[in-house]
């Protein structure tokens, strides 16, 4: 896999305030990356900077093998969806759709052509004459994609671009920005704080945090073994136990409960929510201070509060964090 | 929320009687026969109405029209760059450039007016210079020509224009801008595609003001054109002071006051959906 971008030891200062510490990341062609964070944490600086909007403090970032730090955005060949998609309001979809073209000089017949299929991949061709403020949330949403790929860019930025829309629908353009990223094969970079859309969207996950790069690695490999206890925690929910002069994690799915005596862990049940698919027991633990967290399937519940119970896992489940 | 609604009553009071009803006797007056020794006849008549449409009058009211266009390209030629600065430059400037904007207005028109013509007089500031230097050699006429008229013109009413455009470029979501510029647009690409049209508004309140107000204006044209230059402001001015025909300076002013709300219909028009369009576009 060749590499599209690399980004080498990249710092970016705001008034002496460091928001990007020094940083490396190489992205592969093709790819979709996900850079993932708490807000605050340089993910958006850090898209900005690969799109042209700020300039890095020192390093270097390259697009296709080239040096582009001070190209400023409308030379780079990459395009970004912006997070409250910035629709031109005075034009109707179809001009916003065909606007990159227009200012590259192509041709009104190919801008006609480009922005059709554009608008066909977006299930936007009946709404090409409206104007945005005529449109929903996710047709606006719709509107900013296809603006961006219709100039077939080499990359497309994401920043954040579901973050203002309902679960039901966030979730179906999910999927939507996922079938299109590989119908396309575009080079997807796309910025969140919702661990579960990067999760459920990425095939490799940049972990932000405090403008450092936590862990690289694929959904799989992040929720399986984090690097960090920020991983371990910020990316669903983890369980820690002290084991000699060691951390150690255990998922909530990989604890089990028994209530005739198993293991050397005993606690009191605190809670049990019904969250749908599964129930989460509150558990509170003898000779530990926080709560453990543990998931079951409802049917094979019996348990009640202030229960005593013993609980045990799996050696093989246990992720080392220091 | 009752207390809201008559809150308003005393400028609706105060409207009425220094606006709505004089501008009523205006209006009847207009359709009224003038006395011998300037006073009202209580007689219905058009004369006065028809007389607008005299080649004379109609061809002060050209050129007050032209003078008001000129003018309002003029004013907007100056008045966009300088607020867009005002927009980019630091807070601290930005306050410098809009009180240099509005210092004018806290001085008496009069004096600031007078002292434009200490400074463009045959002996003043700019001649004198001028002279000095021995880039000319006898005084240019700066004073008392059309020129001179637009150029008052321009200094009175330069913050109206400088004001609307400055709000309106101060609104202006730069994530637009950043998309623009991501999409392929040059700086200048930008300015020309979406800067100038979603600053529209802005600029057609201040188009409407300045044109209005210079469609109207008399006494620029007294002190600057030194009465060389008549303006249909002037006209109606004299009718009511000098002629002493009131009838036919009501009739000349109608016409001045349905113009403007015409024009005023015009931007409400144009700048509905420039409104409409503000609004949405985000969720």
């Amino acid at each position: 896999m060749n590499n599209i971008i690399e980004i080498d030891e990249v710092v970016k200062e705001f008034n002496d305030n460091k928001v990007i510490l020094p940083l490396s990341l190489s992205i592969y062609s093709g790819e979709f990356l996900t850079i993932l964070g708490p807000s605050g944490c340089g993910k958006t600086t850090l898209l900005r900077m690969i799109a042209g909007f700020e300039e890095p403090s020192s390093g270097v970032i390259k697009l296709n093998g080239g040096v582009v730090n001070n190209l400023p955005p409308y030379k780079r060949d990459m395009n970004l969806v912006f997070q409250h998609y910035a629709l031109f309001p005075h034009m109707n979809v179809e001009k916003n759709i065909q606007f990159g073209l227009k200012m590259k000089g192509i041709s009104l017949a190919e801008q006609k052509t480009r922005a059709e299929e554009a608008m066909k991949l977006t299930q936007l061709t009946e709404f090409r004459s409206r104007k945005p403020h005529q449109l929903s949330g996710g047709q606006q949403q719709r509107v900013a994609i296809a603006r961006a790929i219709v100039n077939n860019p080499k990359v497309l930025l994401l920043d954040e671009p579901l973050g203002a829309l309902d679960f039901k629908l966030r979730k179906d353009l999910q999927r939507e920005l996922k079938n299109l990223q590989r119908e396309l094969g575009i080079t997807f970079i796309y910025v969140t704080h919702d661990q579960e859309e990067a999760m459920s969207m990425s095939d490799r996950i940049v972990v932000m945090n405090n403008g450092k790069i936590e862990q690289i690695g694929t959904p799989k490999e992040i929720y399986q073994n984090p690097a960090s206890k920020f991983v371990a925690s910020f990316i669903g929910e983890n369980n820690y136990f002290h084991k000699d002069d060691q951390l150690i994690a255990v998922r909530p799915e990989n604890i089990k409960i028994s209530q005739s005596p198993v293991g050397k862990h005993k606690g009191i049940i605190k809670d049990i929510e019904f969250v749908g698919t599964l129930n989460k027991i509150y558990i509170e633990l003898k000779g530990e201070e926080n709560t453990l967290i543990v998931y079951q399937m409802p049917d094979q519940t019996n348990l009640s509060r202030n229960e005593e119970v013993y609980i045990h896992w799996k050696l093989e489940d246990e992720v080392i964090m220091y | 929320m009752k207390f809201g609604k008559y809150i308003i009553t005393p400028s609706i009071i105060w409207l009425i009687v220094f606006f709505l009803i004089p501008l009523l006797f205006i209006f009847k007056f207009a359709f009224m026969k003038n006395g011998m020794y300037g006073q009202i006849e209580n007689v219905i008549t058009f004369e006065n109405i028809t007389k607008v449409f005299d080649p004379l009058y109609l061809k002060v009211l050209w050129t007050t029209f032209w003078i008001a266009v000129v003018t309002t390209i003029i004013t907007l030629l100056i008045a966009y760059p300088y607020a867009y600065t005002a927009t980019v430059v630091s807070e601290k400037w930005q306050r410098m450039l809009l009180l240099f904007i509005t210092i004018p207005f806290w001085i008496n028109f009069l004096v600031r007016s007078y002292a434009l013509i200490v400074i463009f007089r045959s002996k003043g500031i700019i001649n004198t210079l001028l002279l000095k230097l021995g880039i000319i050699n006898e005084p240019l006429q700066l004073l008392y020509n059309m020129p001179s008229v637009i150029m008052g013109m321009v200094y009175t009413l330069l913050p109206f224009m400088v004001l609307p455009i400055f709000v309106a470029i101060e609104q202006l979501d730069h994530r637009k801008l950043d998309a623009a510029n991501d999409l392929g647009a040059t700086p200048f690409q930008t300015f020309f595609h979406v800067t100038l049209p979603l600053t529209m508004k802005g600029i057609f309140a201040g188009s409407i003001l300045v044109f209005v107000a210079s469609f109207g204006m008399f006494v620029v044209s007294d002190v600057m054109g030194g009465s060389k230059v008549a303006l249909i402001g002037n006209v109606i001015q004299n009718q009511f002071l000098g002629a002493r025909n009131w009838p036919f300076g009501s009739a000349l002013s109608i016409f001045l006051v349905i113009s403007s709300i015409g024009l005023i219909g015009l931007y409400y028009l144009a700048t509905k959906n420039i409104g409409a369009e503000k609004s949405g576009g985000e969720k």
